[in-house]
């Protein structure tokens, strides 16, 4: 516990010299899609369909979540490959008392912050815009942390198998994490999707905390066990995840 | 006129810039390497994308748009061509910023060009060449899709597919102009939300007039995107107007400009 404190230790000694860059594209651009999605588009979509309410307060939720993807894609690829490859951070960190497990979750600890603190600005920035309803809506935090676990776990298992010729985070960023952006019901319920489409919208992690989120946006909560269902099925990836990630971690170091 | 008077000696210098500015375009293509061609292919896919899932599917929720003139169409139609116009947008960005940064600053390409014949202004040139056949490539693509989708027909995809050309060349050079001034790799986010931006406001998803704010207006107007997209749209939805001339115009005085600006830096920064 003490060794991922210390691996939490070494990323927020870093990030505070590294912030702004990120702070800017983790912000400001999701805003930049509120406004131009929610609002200047928003001003020509049929919102009955949605149930009522604006169509600001529809998308909202769903880039938070969003957002939350992305940033827990971005911090788990690039600067995790870092860590492998050209700066060996890993190889230092077990030359010292540290386990491999205490990189895993050290770094994931540092990961979810991110993500969490990103979604928080992001909150607080929509309700300006009138897109909260109520108290409920503080649960998209914890969600979006989940979200980010559930994404980024399994992405450390695949970026521990890079070396400095195969980085392949375009494509997976180009065939997947775009897709999924778009298809995971962020825009529009996914049953405007085609038919055939909508098993992978069910598949996609993004879809199931884009619902939690809006449930919690919303006035509108939707049923428990529905929230439920959604959680077990984030919870799911996550802990399959950390698993593949310890194991990756674990045969890309032991040389 | 002017050309008749040159000089024999001046068009074989002419000649000689060409030569040499081809083979800095040339020298890109033999170093494509297996996954950059993979990668270079996929940049297709994000237009498409965005066209199925914005254009069709938010499509379905939304009625149709005022192109003017009193006249309406579907949003996928409204839509296709902006997707059109930033992806050679895109494409010639990313390959005149990051690419280009690279060559310039941790490669040192450029530095051993120059121990070659080849002079700046030439490599600026090579470079956009390269850029421009990038967006090309992607610009055919997306403008044979949207025939086959009804959203233009052949005949008016033909005549895009030269301002297609004009629009990659044009973010080519402003790219290129961009990267003389970039220290470091993080300046690069700063272009990223940039070009977000002026991907969701230069009347691209949503008309003008859904922007309440005259300034604004004006400074949407403005945008390099915004003059590319109402080209192009005027020319895929088959309304050709004297207006689409001070498009035209626009872009290019605006990608001699930055060429000037590009060739002049690069001049000071690699010939020290």
């Amino acid at each position: 516990m003490s060794g991922a404190l210390a691996v939490l230790n070494y990323n927020l000694v870093g990030y505070r010299r590294t912030w702004r860059g990120s702070a800017l594209t983790s912000f400001v651009l999701p805003v930049l899609f509120v406004l131009g999605f929610g609002v200047a588009v928003g001003s020509y979509v049929n919102t009955g369909q949605l149930g009522g309410g604006t169509y600001l307060a529809y998308l909202a939720p769903g880039m938070i979540a969003s957002t939350a993807m992305q940033v827990a894609f971005g911090e788990s690829t690039w600067p995790i490959q870092t860590k492998f490859t050209w700066v060996r951070t890993y190889h230092a960190m077990i030359a010292a008392p540290l386990a491999i497990r205490d990189l895993v979750f050290g770094d994931m600890t540092f990961l979810v912050l991110r993500v969490v603190s990103s979604s928080a600005v992001f909150l607080f920035v929509t309700s300006l815009f009138g897109a909260v309803h109520s108290w409920w809506a503080i649960g998209v935090l914890p969600a979006c942390g989940l979200l980010g676990v559930a994404i980024a776990a399994p992405v450390f298992a695949f970026t521990a198998t890079m070396d400095s010729s195969t980085n392949y985070f375009a494509f997976l960023q180009r065939f997947i994490v775009i897709p999924m952006s778009l298809f995971a019901g962020v825009f529009y319920p996914i049953s405007k999707l085609p038919v055939f489409l909508q098993p992978l919208a069910w598949a996609s992690p993004l879809w199931h905390a884009v619902e939690i989120c809006r449930a919690a946006t919303h006035t509108n909560h939707g049923s428990l066990w529905a929230l439920l269902g959604h959680v077990a099925y984030l919870l799911l990836w996550a802990v399959v995840g950390l698993w593949l990630a310890l194991r990756q971690y674990r045969r890309r170091l032991s040389d | 006129m002017v050309v008749a008077t040159l000089s024999p000696s001046v068009y074989a210098r002419l000649d000689g810039s060409l030569q040499r500015s081809s083979s800095v375009t040339a020298r890109n293509v033999t170093a494509l390497r297996s996954a950059y061609w993979l990668l270079l292919v996929s940049g297709f896919f994000e237009p498409l994308l965005y066209l199925l899932t914005i254009g069709y599917g938010l499509g379905t929720m939304i009625g149709r748009i005022p192109v003017g003139d009193g006249q309406t169409v579907k949003y996928a139609v409204y839509v296709a061509p902006a997707m059109l116009a930033s992806s050679a947008m895109t494409g010639a960005l990313a390959e005149s910023t990051f690419n280009f940064f690279g060559k310039m600053k941790f490669q040192k390409t450029f530095d051993s060009v120059l121990a070659t014949p080849v002079r700046p202004m030439e490599i600026a040139f090579g470079e956009l060449w390269w850029a421009m056949f990038r967006g090309a490539l992607y610009s055919a693509a997306f403008l044979v899709i949207m025939v086959f989708m009804h959203l233009t027909s052949s005949l008016w995809a033909l005549i895009a597919l030269p301002a297609t050309l004009l629009v990659g060349f044009t973010f080519g050079a402003v790219g290129m102009a961009l990267s003389t001034f970039m220290r470091s790799w993080q300046d690069f986010d700063v272009v990223a939300t940039v070009q977000v931006a002026l991907f969701l406001f230069s009347a691209t998803f949503a008309p003008l007039s859904a922007f309440h704010q005259a300034w604004l207006r004006v400074l949407i107007q403005c945008s390099p995107l915004y003059q590319s997209v109402a080209l192009l749209r005027g020319i895929t939805l088959g309304r050709p107007t004297a207006g689409l001339l001070v498009h035209v115009a626009y872009l290019a005085v605006l990608m001699m400009v930055c060429l000037f600006i590009a060739a002049r830096r690069m001049h000071k920064q690699l010939l020290k």
